[in-house]
């Protein structure tokens, strides 16, 4: 178990570099949304390494909200406003 | 039995996790990462939590897991297409050896009739 979360954890690392070095800003927002899936799929891992519902939970919510911010940055990018 | 199907899961959802993440930093174009990077980390998600439904069995923690199968799938897919939509819109070039553009050949089609 603990090398697939040093896995898991080196493919956030390369989301991070893309979120820091993305010549573009939908670069960062496409990175950001992969990390968002990433930290879903590291809640699944904990919850089955410690047998709680507590991650699970986590990685539930996480992935509602990642998809809020997602969208959100996405009609910004556009250059609409939130009512519209 | 289990076990062993939750643990052939977990590594092919891993390494299609990692896959992709390699994509998203070795291709050239934001059509390309994005088109990369989607596809395999939501593949590779949905089976990471498809293996904890093996894992654990339907409890409290593999229902809930279920349930993160479904939204991921559901929202996923949403969330890109609202991503090249709006970097389309937006005005950002696609890769020189890309072959063809038709959401601009769209475009413009509506304008001409329009």
């Amino acid at each position: 178990m603990n090398g697939f979360i040093i896995l898991l954890i080196f493919s956030m690392f390369l989301c991070l570099y893309r979120i820091g070095k993305g010549p573009t800003a939908p670069d960062r927002t496409v990175a950001i949304d992969i990390l968002g899936t990433l930290v879903v799929g590291f809640c699944a891992i904990f919850s089955i390494i410690t047998r709680k519902d507590l991650y699970m939970n986590i990685g539930l919510s996480w992935a509602l909200l990642s998809f809020i911010g997602t969208i959100a940055l996405a009609k910004y990018l556009e250059g609409r406003s939130f009512d519209e | 039995m289990n076990e062993t199907v939750g643990f052939i899961l977990l590594i092919v959802g891993i390494a299609f996790d990692v896959i992709g993440c390699i994509g998203l930093v070795r291709l050239p174009d934001i059509y390309n990462r994005l088109q990369a990077a989607t596809k395999c980390v939501t593949l590779g998600t949905c089976m990471i939590l498809l293996s904890v439904v093996f894992y654990t069995g339907l409890n409290s923690i593999g229902v809930k897991a279920l349930l993160c199968i479904w939204f991921i799938l559901l929202t996923s897919p949403t969330g890109a297409h609202a991503i090249a939509r709006a970097s389309h819109r937006s005005g950002i070039k696609l890769w020189h050896g890309s072959v063809m553009d038709k959401y601009a050949e769209d475009k413009e089609g509506a304008e001409d009739k329009a």
